[in-house]
């Protein structure tokens, strides 16, 4: 059984603010409720342990992409007093790679490429599908028809396949990544907001618009688009990690990038990963535990703020 | 909290026979980590074989108290204090495998919508005889008892019902589906919840019936919670009104409801239109104030912030338990100074409903296309709206009210060959081809405003847009009328700064009767205004409803399921039956008779708070659908009054029984005031038709 929320209407019941205009059907309710529930939301949202150490871990990437020197002495690209395939040391504290580069060093450098993509690839999808999603849901007819169906096939393609046939047309320049991974999830997006569209195109208050002989436009971005904002935000947080995700494997799979003496938690990956039959298991496990970190962080905030939300 | 209870041994007689009994049940909702006191020492117990009625407002704790009679808790719910027993067992000390055993074979709870109550994959004879074979009957005994069941609950065919597949069967169908799986283990203990609410008066009727006749049958308790005081009445013999998550007076339902002795039942009561009432009459009773909220401290006397005698004494000392009759209590200081109660303002000025037409409807049909097929939602509907006039519009769900209403607003473009009209010139079929002054003249209010406000704009937003489209004014000066319309419909100014979800169920719809009253239209149309509100709440929407027409001499197309409120509000009343106006006439002339044999079914089914309904002409079946009406008069497959050889063969054109009085029938006068007897084979639910 779901949790029950007494508190719909938020009518607190304040006999000292009887306004004499609306004692008949009472509701004397206090503006201050609201902030009052926001607040205990937030209260929740800031006490909830999964949020904290989601903050925590996405703190410190974002430190890293930001100010990456003040994380480590090294380069990315220099070579340290260790000698390649040097183990976690006190030198090179998660080691050193085949060339005899700090893994620690390319980590923290690695978070800028991925934290550059991931938000504007999302940032991207999220005003494509839920421009498409509304123009989709409120008009409904043949324009739905004809897009449904081209999401359909977008979705039928596997996202590898998908990745491999756009880079390889346009090239693997980074604005050519972002717009591949906005595309793959513009179709999902445009689904959640297509099917939240139609519901609130079912109810009364876009009916009494009509009325008012309201324009098609007006009511998509007006009437309607305020009210599933919430839904944007959610989506928003959820792509995000999974944008992570994809461009990690992106890179992983030399589809991103052409200068591999830049850091990238992907492509160090994909470079080291075959040492570990040699036991030197650092120079990829570290950046894949990175590219996990960043994910769980996302996720941990994603669910932290759904569930405050909802509760 | 601490009990401040005072448990009185009249109250809970014996908890060891009672078939449930609740000893002060405290209950609270832990809500963003907080738990909020719900039910607040609720104590009544249900005896053995009896119908016990929880009424009270929404929020007041009575489906919480219906759950809890079976310990289904949600997951923020925790039982603070209090006893549940039922047959000497204490619920609320089982172990989850003896209250798995105690729900399976002692008690049965019917939820509001029997559509969430079944599972939509599974036919209805395999959930049925799952019901029997969780009491240990083999397949082929449980599929016998489900047939069996089927046929107790008056279903005429159950061997089609149990191959079919829920979205197949009616609201009212399914829910008799629903019981015959509640009564599967012979419950000692059956909890249900508003099982009506959803449903049309007829099947409501139809229902009620059911489960009065098998009450007889049964030797099961009946615990019943509903907000509609009528369905009390009729269904139960004693009497809970609970308040705040108490239960404030308590007695047999004559007593209660004839002889009624706290505030709270007595506010109840005024607030519906009762015997007949006329708004020419008198106000409604609207009680003033909220209820108190969930998790709230309350004060000495739950009722004292809304009690029209509330004196020191109440705000400092807990209400005693004062016994009225035998059996019948109060939890009230006062009880002896009820009439001191002001009565509701007599309506002083009278003013007459004009005679030139307004809005016309002439001829209108609209045919909608689906796949190919021509469905004709409406059928030359025509009707006339003069000044200041109420017409009132009933009918089952499905019979095309709505339909008509949109058509008139031009949501819906009306077919060629019909009119609608304004001061007799007629108006474009499109709202958006409309012009200023025809959408201006006909507003519309919905049924809920929680769906009719936007919910991301503030009162103030929707206020003002609806002005500025319907006049024109902007800026400053729609500002300015929107405070004015705000005024007239009793908001303060402060409600203009706030969101639809920060107000009240009233205040919402006072909100969206303020829009369409925003460019002084001439005809407003109310499709179920109240349907969605409490009684008191729905008393003082009336009110104000009423006022409006008094000062502005706007008129109403008033369309609703409750006939004592269309007979309070109504000049005229509209009867719809399959897209088709089947009688028409003055209120006096409906409710005075003889009527369309549609609308004799209609009236009778109708529970009243004043007693029993006599002889209630059951409508079986369902309502057909347009696309496939039936042939002659569309009322003649379910018509008690059906003729053979004359009613399926030609179409009746309407006809004037007396002056302003007509109806779409064949049958004279003479043969329309003959009673009709009722058989019992009358009274069985069958499937409309075979599946194709």
């Amino acid at each position: 059984m779901t949790a029950f929320d007494p508190e719909a209407p938020e009518t607190p019941h304040d006999p000292l603010d009887l306004h004499p205009a609306s004692d008949e059907d009472g509701g004397a309710p206090q503006a201050a409720t609201r902030k009052q529930v926001r607040k205990e939301q937030r209260m929740m949202l800031f006490k909830s342990p999964g949020f904290i150490i989601g903050v925590l871990i996405v703190g410190f990437w974002v430190l890293s992409a930001v100010w990456p020197s003040l994380l480590t002495t090294y380069g990315p690209d220099e070579f340290v007093d260790a000698p390649p395939r040097t183990g976690p040391s006190s030198e090179a504290w998660l080691g050193t790679d085949g060339v005899g580069r700090d893994v620690y060093t390319r980590i923290i450098y690695g978070a800028r490429p991925i934290l550059i993509v991931a938000p504007l690839a999302t940032a991207i999808a999220i005003v494509m599908g839920t421009f498409l999603g509304l123009v989709m849901g409120y008009y409904r007819g043949w324009v739905d028809e004809i897009l449904s169906r081209i999401i359909e096939a977008i979705l039928s393609i596997p996202v590898i396949l998908m990745a491999i046939l756009v880079v390889f047309t346009f090239g693997r320049s980074r604005p050519v990544v972002i717009f591949t991974i906005a595309i793959l999830f513009v179709p999902a997006i445009t689904r959640t907001i297509r099917s939240a569209a139609i519901a609130e195109s079912e109810l009364d208050y876009v009916t009494s618009a009509k009325m008012r002989g309201e324009s098609g436009v007006f009511i998509v971005s007006r009437e309607i688009l305020p009210n599933v904002t919430g839904l944007v935000v959610v989506e928003l947080t959820v792509r995000l990690g999974y944008a992570v995700f994809t461009y990690a494997t992106l890179a992983f799979l030399g589809l991103v990038g052409t200068n591999i003496t830049t850091a990238d938690w992907g492509i160090d990956v994909s470079q080291n990963y075959e040492q570990i039959v040699r036991d030197v298991w650092w120079p990829s496990i570290f950046p894949a535990m990175a590219i996990a970190s960043l994910v769980i962080g996302v996720n941990l905030i994603t669910d932290s703020i759904d569930k405050a939300l909802k509760s | 909290m601490t009990t401040t209870e005072i448990t009185d041994d009249g109250i809970v007689s014996d908890p060891d026979t009672a078939a449930l009994a609740i000893e002060d049940l405290e209950l609270s909702y832990v809500v963003r980590g907080t738990p909020r006191a719900v039910l607040r020492g609720v104590t009544f117990e249900v005896r053995p074989g009896e119908a016990y009625g929880l009424v009270g407002e929404s929020g007041c704790g009575k489906s919480t108290t219906a759950y809890a009679a079976l310990r289904y808790l949600p997951s923020n719910g925790q039982i603070d204090g209090g006893r549940v027993t039922s047959s000497g067992q204490e619920l609320t000390s089982m172990s989850a495998k003896e209250l798995r055993e105690f729900r399976a074979r002692q008690a049965s709870m019917v939820f509001q919508d029997p559509v969430q109550a079944v599972n939509p994959v599974l036919k209805i004879g395999r959930q049925v005889a799952e019901a029997f074979e969780v009491m240990g009957q083999s397949k082929s005994e449980a599929k016998k008892s489900a047939l069996a069941a089927l046929h107790r609950v008056r279903i005429a065919s159950p061997e089609s019902v149990m191959d079919r597949y829920p979205y197949q069967l009616s609201g009212g169908m399914l829910q008799r589906v629903v019981i015959a799986m509640a009564l599967a283990c012979d419950p000692k203990l059956l909890v249900l919840d508003e099982p009506t609410t959803g449903l049309d008066a007829t099947v409501e009727a139809e229902v009620l019936d059911l489960v009065r006749d098998l009450r007889s049958e049964l030797n099961s308790a009946i615990l019943l919670i509903a907000h509609n005081l009528g369905v009390i009445r009729t269904m139960c013999d004693r009497v809970g009104v609970m308040y705040a998550g108490r239960v404030v007076e308590e007695g047999t339902v004559e007593e209660v409801f004839d002889n009624p002795s706290h505030p709270y039942t007595v506010g109840l009561l005024n607030s519906i239109p009762r015997q007949g009432l006329r708004k020419t009459d008198r106000e409604l009773f609207a009680i003033p104030g909220n209820l108190p909220q969930i998790g709230e401290p309350l004060p000495t006397c739950v009722y004292v912030d809304r009690c029209p005698i509330a004196n020191d004494t109440c705000r400092t000392e807990v209400p005693p338990i004062v016994d009225r009759s035998e059996g019948h209590w109060t939890r009230c200081h006062f009880p002896d100074r009820l009439d001191e109660i002001p009565e509701p303002e007599e309506v002083s000025e009278v003013v007459a409903v004009g005679s030139e037409e307004v809005v016309g409807v002439h001829g209108v049909s609209k045919t909608f296309r689906q796949r190919g097929h021509d469905i004709p939602a409406l059928v030359s509907v025509d009707l006339g709206f003069a000044e200041g006039e109420t017409l009132g519009l009933v009918g089952e769900s499905g019979s095309g009210k709505s339909t008509l209403a949109k058509t008139m607003l031009g949501v819906y473009e009306a077919d060629e060959g019909g009119e609608i009209t304004l001061r007799g010139r007629p108006m474009a079929g499109k709202a958006t081809k409309r012009v200023e002054e025809s959408i201006r003249s006909l507003q519309m209010v919905f049924q809920n405003p929680d769906s009719a406000l936007n919910r991301a704009w503030t009162v103030r937003r929707i206020l003002t847009r609806s002005i500025t489209r319907l006049t024109g004014m902007k800026g400053d000066e729609a500002d300015k009328r929107a405070v004015e319309v705000a005024e007239a419909m009793r908001l303060s100014p402060r409600h203009l700064d706030m969101r639809p979800r920060q107000l009240s169920g009233g205040l919402k719809q006072r909100v969206a009767i303020a829009r369409a009253f925003a460019g002084d239209p001439n005809v407003v149309v109310c499709d179920e205004p109240t349907s969605a509100l409490d009684v008191s709440v729905q008393a003082a929407i009336l009110n104000l409803l009423a006022s409006l027409q008094r000062d502005d001499r706007t008129s109403y197309l008033f369309i609703s399921h409750d006939i004592s409120v269309v007979r309070y509000l109504a000049d005229r009343i509209a009867v719809m039956y399959v897209g088709r106006i089947m009688e028409l006439g003055s209120t006096e002339q409906i409710f005075e008779g003889p009527n369309h044999p549609y609308t004799e079914a209609l009236l009778s089914a109708v529970p009243s708070v004043d007693g029993q309904a006599e002889n209630r002409i059951p409508l079986t079946g369902e309502i057909p659908s347009p696309a496939n009406p039936p042939s002659g008069c569309v009322f003649h497959t379910r018509c008690h009054r059906f003729i053979e050889g004359l009613c399926e063969v030609t179409e009746p054109e309407m006809h004037e029984l007396s002056p302003g009085h007509t109806i779409k029938c064949h049958l004279t006068v003479e043969q329309l005031s003959q009673p009709v007897e009722i058989t019992e084979k009358d009274r069985m639910a069958d499937v409309a038709e075979p599946l194709e």
